[in-house]
């Protein structure tokens, strides 16, 4: 019998929720680290039961813990994040170099084939991986060392390494995207890399072909076509066709291009995902109407979701890690809110409910399959 | 002291340290030598591995900043690592308090 599980990371703890596959009826655990931030709970694709989350605190720092029973017992791991040779600086607020400081663990993105490694985009942004089960932590450091790193500087919410894809076709290839420097591409597991954000525009980067400095908030792909992949962009929603070499822009009739998640259907690889934002000003949807707007043609032409979602009132944001779809037949998508909502559509968006109202601030979402 | 001299410590933590490290609010701990936060927070990493980085910063091992150390009425969180603490503590008569600062939300 097929079942789902999500992993909810808040800012005051994790929850698990699981439901059968008709995803109606849902089972709560938690909070489990009561009262610290998770930012990111995520499984082994090969082994589900391990779970691996990111728990952190302006108290006690940086936290990592491990579970092997599907998030029933959890066990802290290593926590030790250092560096790889000279710290280095980048670009601060006002313009001066700044050395690279660890604060804390943003994405957890477990091995394709290894439930033992697992990699970690961490703030200030650098890539660590543990090949140990998260007891030890190594930095993949080609990417913090290369030449564009003095040009980095943090977006509002700090200089995280957000995002972790690997090609699933050929493993040794691996995107990253920081905020504010932008996406980059390693062939070589991680030796060397290159920024890929040739056709990203920003009002307030004149030059159109700069490298990096660009706050790219999530990039997406459908493991069944890497080459092809869907970022939103501060502004814009982008596509590239060439696994990163270039972009183009997809917002076509989105209310606004604004936002933080994208996600792409679990069988349909045009069929994508966002949750337009009102600004970067007014981090909350246009008209206090909370809508996924999903596109079938891999951007362009967008359609509102809107069906058991709050069309008036509503003030909430989607962080750019709350949000992840199922595998089952019908492909199911979930997103959590900074309101502590946790919405589910069983049917590729076409209806809406909350599995829960009143959370923490929800942080991100994972969902595991089970079939 | 006599340097190889073991003296059991009584350290009280705040609540989140407890659960991490599945104790109740007060420890002991064993240190040799001098009675030092240093050989306090040493011996409590060694002996519950999970508060590594906790209370004070991995690479530097500089005290979080929003953690304080008293011991018998009194702040030593600005004072040296190495310098010796109370004898009230190093008799184990009186505990070394790890309190987190009542702020935030």
């Amino acid at each position: 019998m097929s079942s789902v599980r999500i992993l909810v990371g808040t800012r005051k703890g994790a929850f698990i929720l699981t439901s059968d596959g008709k995803r109606a009826k849902w089972e709560i655990s938690g909070p489990h680290f009561a009262g610290w931030e998770v930012y990111h709970v995520k499984g082994s694709p090969v082994d589900p039961n391990r779970l691996y989350a990111s728990q952190s605190s302006g108290w006690f720092g940086q936290v990592m813990q491990r579970s092997d029973d599907g998030g029933k017992t959890w066990n802290a791991v290593g926590n030790a994040f250092n560096y790889n040779g000279a710290t280095g600086t980048h670009q601060w607020y006002d313009g001066t170099p700044h050395p690279w400081e660890f604060k804390r663990v943003w994405h957890l993105e477990p091995s394709l084939t290894d439930p033992d490694t697992v990699y970690a985009g961490v703030e200030d942004a650098a890539l660590f991986r543990s090949t140990d089960g998260g007891q030890t932590w190594n930095e993949l450091a080609g990417l913090r060392t290369h030449g564009s790193r003095s040009q980095w500087a943090p977006g509002a919410g700090g200089m995280g390494l957000h995002t972790i894809l690997i090609d699933p076709s050929q493993p040794e290839r691996i995107y990253i995207a920081i905020s504010s420097a932008g996406v980059f591409r390693t062939d070589d597991a991680g030796k060397t890399w290159r920024p890929m954000n040739r056709g990203l525009k920003s009002q307030y980067i004149p030059d159109p072909n700069a490298e990096v400095g660009f706050c790219v908030h999530r990039i997406a792909m459908h493991p069944s076509r890497p080459n092809v992949l869907f970022m939103q962009l501060h502004w814009d929603v982008m596509r590239s066709d060439n696994a990163g070499e270039s972009w183009h822009e997809v917002s076509g009739n989105l209310p606004t291009d604004f936002g933080f998640p994208i996600e792409v259907h679990a069988h349909e690889p045009e069929t994508i995902y966002v949750v337009p934002i009102k600004s970067d000003s007014e981090h909350y949807p246009p008209e206090g109407k909370l809508r996924v707007y999903r596109s079938r043609t891999g951007g362009n032409d967008w359609e509102p979701l809107t069906n058991g979602l709050p069309q008036s009132d509503c003030y909430v944001n989607v962080l750019r890690d709350a949000t992840s779809v199922d595998t089952l037949d019908e492909c199911g998508i979930y997103f959590g809110t900074t309101g502590g909502q946790v919405y589910a559509s069983p049917d590729g968006g076409d209806h809406w409910s909350a599995i829960v109202r009143d959370f923490p601030p929800v942080v991100s979402v994972e969902v595991q399959t089970f079939s | 002291m006599n340097p190889a001299e073991t003296t059991r410590i009584r350290v009280v933590l705040p609540l989140h340290l407890q659960r991490l490290a599945r104790v109740g609010s007060e420890v002991q701990v064993d240190v040799s030598g001098s009675v030092t936060q240093r050989a306090i927070l040493d011996a409590l990493e060694a002996r519950y591995p999970a508060l590594r980085g906790t209370v004070r910063d991995q690479a530097t091992g500089i005290r979080r900043p929003l953690l304080r150390f008293f011991a018998c009425s009194e702040d030593y969180s600005h004072e040296p690592p190495d310098a010796p603490l109370p004898k009230a503590v190093a008799a184990g008569t009186e505990p070394f308090l790890i309190v987190g600062a009542i702020a935030g939300g």
